[in-house]
């Protein structure tokens, strides 16, 4: 018997039965496409999750205090990171192409008649808005000098300046901080977006040594004096020759300088440092955990829509008895009977494949516009979801196929 | 008709059923031939094993034991596949209850076999032309596209004959061909046979009627699973 006239009679039986057909493909269809969106949104978040961390400027290295290793009773001066450290790193390790101490603070700040609460006042260093890609749109950033002698300015963020002062050009403009400190606008930052959960448009960037001296200082007891939470060093990829090589080599050499400073061991550091690939490595096994939770649920739902196929496979194996009873009567042997049962569990299945990655990518992509999350469609997941359709169609269609096969003639013929 | 091939020639035949502890010996030792071109009716009373020996004339089943040749060939002992291909070969097969496959135009209905005949080396035009020729021959040029249930008892019983002469069998199994119809059809179906033994097929007929079995050259009578007699229908001169 000719393949395609087992195809040919397997799709005329299906047409026979539309409603039918159409519903034993529907749990196909359902785990088909539930794998393509699951699958699109999960890649769709890494991606998102990736492109922020990518925006948090290249090759840097974050190097934060260790309070777990502050232990009570010794001088708190001793643990953690402090503003001079930042200097030590930039003037005594090579390959360094910049080097910022962020430290910020939550106060409410006032500009003529506009109040607002809770705005983060970003304390930070000459190099930040090259280690972290932020252009100036208008005026200027600050220089070492300024933060050195703690020169009352700032730069403001787009959408911060947009709230301040509107249309109006905030340059010379005064903002007065947690009541008292008053500081003049020399220059605005470009949109920059969010990256991460960070909105960096929307906080009003200062000299450190504002923060540390008169904000911080106000809130906390004076030993606290000019300790950082983290300092970001990037590091200077034309030095060396692999940037890997470049990579570990100046986190071995910051290593050293800070145990040495803080007079602690390597094995015991008072401060964690951190890559861009630690975070990028953390964030996709989480993300890699979270995808394959999804793909078992999508593909239990493809389990369950096999199911289906032979439940209803099954029906119609003892519904048409009596046509296979005529079939084998005029020669159908057991096989060709397998065959035309097998085809038809193959033919749903795919079908019902083909409709689901369709209503899969369709999906997909309105789940994005409605919700705003990316989604990628990732083809590596159609596939799998479309032969995992076709392998559930033989799997589960064998069982009813064999039914009929062996069913025998002369009880088929007079079966009612 | 001495000079004529046997068709049919079973010796013995016996089939046993196992029902439970007990055996039930549907056939006990039928003989039977049936020569080429001859029109046979096997009449008998309900039990007496006339369905179970159609089945195993027409290689639905095989003899528990007995010889059973067939246009020569050796069926007695074939499996599952091999009567598949005899039945597709060299047998048609015309159902009291028609046994057409529903919502299925005549014609698709009639090209059955020939799509299960692996030897066949007609192109599917071939076949096509081959039952729409068949349709003819029984009267339905013009119903080629009509399904079952469009058509009438006696129309559909004419497509299930055209079905069962569509791969030029050795031999026509009949099974109460006229059970379902009124007399009328059922004349009409009669004639047909008739007129289709005249051309020189081989018919086997299984009836309970006698006026039906009138129409054939010989009726075979069963009784208990054996043949009880044989009677010539000399009605040549009707």
């Amino acid at each position: 018997m000719k393949p395609l006239k087992v195809l040919k009679i397997a799709w005329l039986a299906l047409l026979k039965n539309k409603v039918r057909s159409l519903l034993t493909m529907l749990g196909i269809i359902i785990g088909v496409a539930a794998v393509i969106i699951m699958i699109a949104i999960s890649a769709g978040t890494e991606a998102t999750i990736q492109d922020q961390i990518t925006g948090l400027g290249s090759n840097l290295i974050y190097v934060s205090a260790s309070f777990e290793k502050g232990r009570p009773g010794e001088s708190m001066d001793s643990g953690g990171l402090v503003y001079d450290d930042a200097f030590a790193i930039a003037d005594q390790i090579n390959g360094v192409a910049g080097v910022v101490v962020e430290q910020s603070s939550t106060q409410t700040i006032k500009a003529g008649d506009a109040t607002l609460d809770e705005v983060t006042i970003m304390g930070t260093t000459a190099d930040f808005p090259s280690v972290r890609d932020m252009d100036i749109s208008s005026g200027r950033y600050f220089t070492q000098e300024e933060i050195d002698r703690t020169k009352p300015i700032a730069v403001l963020g787009s959408s911060l300046a947009e709230e301040l002062f509107g249309e109006q050009d905030p340059f010379g403009e005064t903002i007065t901080v947690a009541g008292s400190i008053r500081l003049t606008v020399v220059g605005v930052f470009e949109e920059k977006g969010m990256v991460g959960d960070v909105d960096y448009d929307s906080r009003l960037y200062t000299p450190i040594t504002i923060v540390l001296e008169k904000l911080i200082n106000n809130q906390f007891s004076k030993f606290m004096g000019d300790r950082v939470r983290l300092i970001y060093v990037e590091v200077d990829e034309t030095v060396g020759t692999e940037g890997e090589r470049t990579l570990d080599d100046v986190i071995y050499q910051v290593s050293l300088l800070l145990a040495k400073r803080h007079d602690v061991t390597l094995e015991e550091p008072d401060f964690v440092i951190t890559t861009q690939q630690d975070i990028i490595t953390t964030q996709e096994s989480t993300t890699a955990a979270f995808r394959s939770l999804l793909a078992w649920v999508a593909g239990v739902s493809l389990i369950v829509g096999g199911i289906g196929i032979m439940n209803i496979m099954l029906v119609s194996v003892t519904e048409r008895t009596r046509e296979i009873g005529i079939r084998q009567a005029v020669g159908a042997t057991p096989n060709d009977i397998r065959w035309q049962f097998l085809t038809e569990a193959l033919l749903l299945s795919l079908i019902g494949g083909l409709i689901g990655v369709a209503a899969g990518v369709t999906g997909a992509w309105i789940f994005g516009q409605a919700s705003g999350m990316r989604t990628v469609i990732v083809v590596s997941s159609v596939l799998l979801a479309f032969g995992s359709a076709a392998t559930v169609g033989v799997f589960f269609g064998f069982y009813p196929a064999n039914q009929a096969a062996q069913l025998d003639p002369i009880d088929a013929l007079r079966y009612e | 008709m001495k000079k004529k091939k046997a068709i049919i020639d079973g010796k013995d035949l016996v089939k046993v059923y196992q029902m439970g502890d007990f055996e039930v010996r549907a056939l006990d030792g039928a003989s039977i031939q049936v020569k080429e071109g001859e029109f046979v009716a096997i009449m008998g009373p309900s039990g007496s094993g006339k369905s179970t020996l159609m089945n195993v004339l027409g290689c639905l089943m095989s003899p528990t034991s007995g010889e059973y040749f067939l246009d020569g060939e050796d069926v007695s002992d074939l499996d599952k596949v091999e009567l598949a291909q005899i039945r597709n070969q060299k047998l048609g097969f015309i159902f009291q209850s028609y046994n057409l496959l529903a919502r299925t135009p005549a014609l698709e209905n009639v090209i059955l076999p020939l799509f299960y005949d692996r030897t066949s080396l007609l192109t599917d035009e071939e076949q096509q032309e081959k039952a729409i020729e068949m349709l003819g021959a029984v009267g339905l040029e013009d119903r080629v596209y009509h399904e079952p249930q469009e058509l009438s008892g006696g129309q559909q019983q004419r497509v299930s004959i055209a079905r069962a002469l569509v791969n030029d069998p050795v031999m026509v199994m009949a099974d109460e061909p006229t059970g379902n119809l009124d007399s009328k059809s059922g004349a009409e179906i009669m004639d047909l046979l008739v007129s289709l033994h005249k051309k020189g097929v081989t018919i086997v007929m299984v009836t309970h009627d006698p006026a039906i079995a009138e129409y054939t050259d010989r009726t075979i009578h069963l009784l208990d699973g054996k043949v009880a007699r044989e009677v010539t229908n000399g009605k040549e001169g009707k």
